[in-house]
């Protein structure tokens, strides 16, 4: 069991229509792993991410996350509850206070009591560093804290894997590095990561693995310092000269 | 998606005001018809005391038929607008047959249906199924009235809660689906409280539409307001004096129920 990767995708095929987004990506992620998805708009890097907790249904191939295939509503659920989500637009609910969104599933999904699942919640903030925002509504914060708090807020259900689709794309360039200081944490406290994001900062820091896709396919994958340094492929070439600029 | 706004919550003094004001000349409104009532009754006891005293019963009809049909449109409405969005095409196509064939047809068409075809309709199905109850039903017509207000009303509030479910950003349910919630979870512990507030406003159209057309109970046999109105004319002969008055007591009872959304609107903005 100790091979076996936590993320097992295989020539999965996603349509959008007449789109072919994903052109069968396989991926295997091992535990304790950290890979950055980098490629242009539309290259099927976000559909594959969102396929993984499948808030994206995929058309063909199979993906199995920590043991369970993604095939049933109840093991669709049981992955979800295992794979933490962070979002570029955070999401946070803005009826509740801070404090409510990082319990709110802890009580209904895990079962918690209101004050195990405070105690969850006030450890988090002081770990993503906003310990005295708890009782405020979400409007209230800036992009970094709310974003930080998304992120409390998926650790709260205390996944195996968390997934972060772009999540300092919406940010203000000064509140970029506050929500990267916790996800670098994270890493180094060995939790398994797939970062769809362009931030090649963090991805030299904390990656173990870089991939490029573009058109729905999987162009070049390598060890971070490889991929943005010496990558092999032309069209990692032009992304990049592009990027880095 | 609100920005963050450092001042949110500030005290703005000349909105305190502004709304202070909206309350008064609400309440204002209210006072102004209840006070003309009142004068008719003491300045004029016959016909106006007498006609008050005879019509009470009806008043007390209306506003109950009202209550129960609205909280059963609550239910229904939230049912076929559930029903609206989902996935699953036989769910929404009975849903969306059911808003569109219900909303081509006049309401007073379908209380007439309810009163006088339905009940029929059960008879002979009693009989030909060889059920006793159902061949001797007896109509009731307030039952039939209040069926025939919910199923009418629940059509139109299918409508509304669907437009406010649609107007809550998608990332809101996929943010909820990812932490593990069901659907149904999802709605009710993100999405709706988010799209009440949003509804509150049309919701309270609804129920002030509501509280009028019931009026057009009083054509199937419910001696509500507006018949018990009909019946004191009906032996006094004295249209001008009675309809005024039907007409005050269903402008105080509209008044009032828009100062109760109001208040309602105002009570879930400021939780925030």
């Amino acid at each position: 069991m100790t091979d076996e990767p936590i993320i097992h995708i295989e020539n999965v095929h996603k349509y959008f229509g007449h789109v072919h987004a994903l052109k069968g990506v396989s991926l295997d992620v091992q535990k304790g792993e950290v890979v950055v998805i980098i490629g242009p708009s539309g290259s099927g890097k976000s559909t594959l991410l969102r396929c993984i907790n499948r808030l994206e249904e995929f058309d063909k191939g199979k993906i199995i996350v920590d043991g369970i295939p993604l095939d049933t509503a109840a093991n669709i659920n049981a992955v979800r509850t295992e794979v933490g989500m962070v979002f570029q637009q955070f999401n946070l609910f803005p009826h509740l206070t801070v404090q409510e969104n990082i319990c709110l599933a802890q009580r209904i999904i895990r079962h918690r009591s209101k004050e195990e699942a405070a105690k969850v919640a006030k450890d988090l903030l002081a770990k993503v560093g906003i310990p005295d925002k708890a009782k405020m509504y979400p409007p209230q914060l800036s992009g970094g804290q709310q974003q930080r708090v998304a992120i409390a807020r998926a650790l709260a259900m205390n996944p195996k894997i968390m997934l972060f689709d772009e999540p300092t794309s919406a940010l203000d360039p000064e509140m970029i590095q506050e929500v990267l200081d916790v996800m670098l944490n994270l890493a180094k406290e060995g939790m398994t990561m797939v970062v769809v994001s362009h931030e090649i900062g963090f991805a030299k820091a904390a990656a173990n693995r870089a991939i490029l896709m573009d058109d729905g396919q999987i162009v070049e994958e390598a060890a971070p310092e490889i991929l943005f340094n010496n990558p092999k492929q032309e069209r990692t070439k032009l992304f990049l000269s592009k990027v880095l600029k | 998606m609100e920005t963050s706004d450092k001042n949110a919550g500030a005290v703005n003094p000349e909105k305190i005001l502004k709304e202070a004001h909206k309350v008064e000349s609400g309440w204002i409104l209210v006072g102004t018809v209840v006070a003309l009532i009142l004068i008719m009754v003491f300045t004029k006891p016959d016909p106006y005391q007498n006609m008050i005293v005879f019509m009470a019963d009806g008043l007390w009809v209306t506003i109950y038929t009202t209550l129960i049909s609205f909280s059963l449109v609550l239910v229904v409405g939230l049912i076929g607008g559930l029903g609206r969005i989902s996935k699953n095409p036989i769910i929404r196509g009975i849903a969306t047959v059911y808003v569109e064939v219900i909303r081509g047809i006049p309401l007073l068409v379908q209380l007439i249906f309810w009163y006088f075809a339905m009940p029929a309709i059960l008879r002979d199905l009693g009989t030909t199924l060889n059920i006793e109850s159902l061949a001797n039903y007896k109509t009731n017509p307030l039952v039939m009235a209040i069926i025939g207000l919910t199923i009418a009303y629940g059509a139109y509030m299918s409508e509304v809660y669907r437009a406010g479910i649609q107007s809550i950003p998608k990332g809101q349910m996929e943010a909820a689906r990812s932490l593990g919630m069901t659907y149904f979870q999802a709605m009710r512990y993100v999405i709706l409280p988010q799209a009440f507030r949003v509804i509150l406003p049309p919701i309270g159209n609804e129920l002030i539409t509501l509280l009028k057309d019931s009026s057009l109970v009083s054509v199937v046999a419910v001696a509500d307001l507006t018949r018990r109105g009909r019946e004191f004319t009906a032996t006094n002969f004295n249209p001008i004096e009675t309809y005024s008055m039907l007409a005050l007591l269903y402008l105080v009872l509209t008044l009032l129920t828009a100062r109760l959304v109001s208040y309602t609107e105002r009570i879930t903005k400021t939780e925030r």
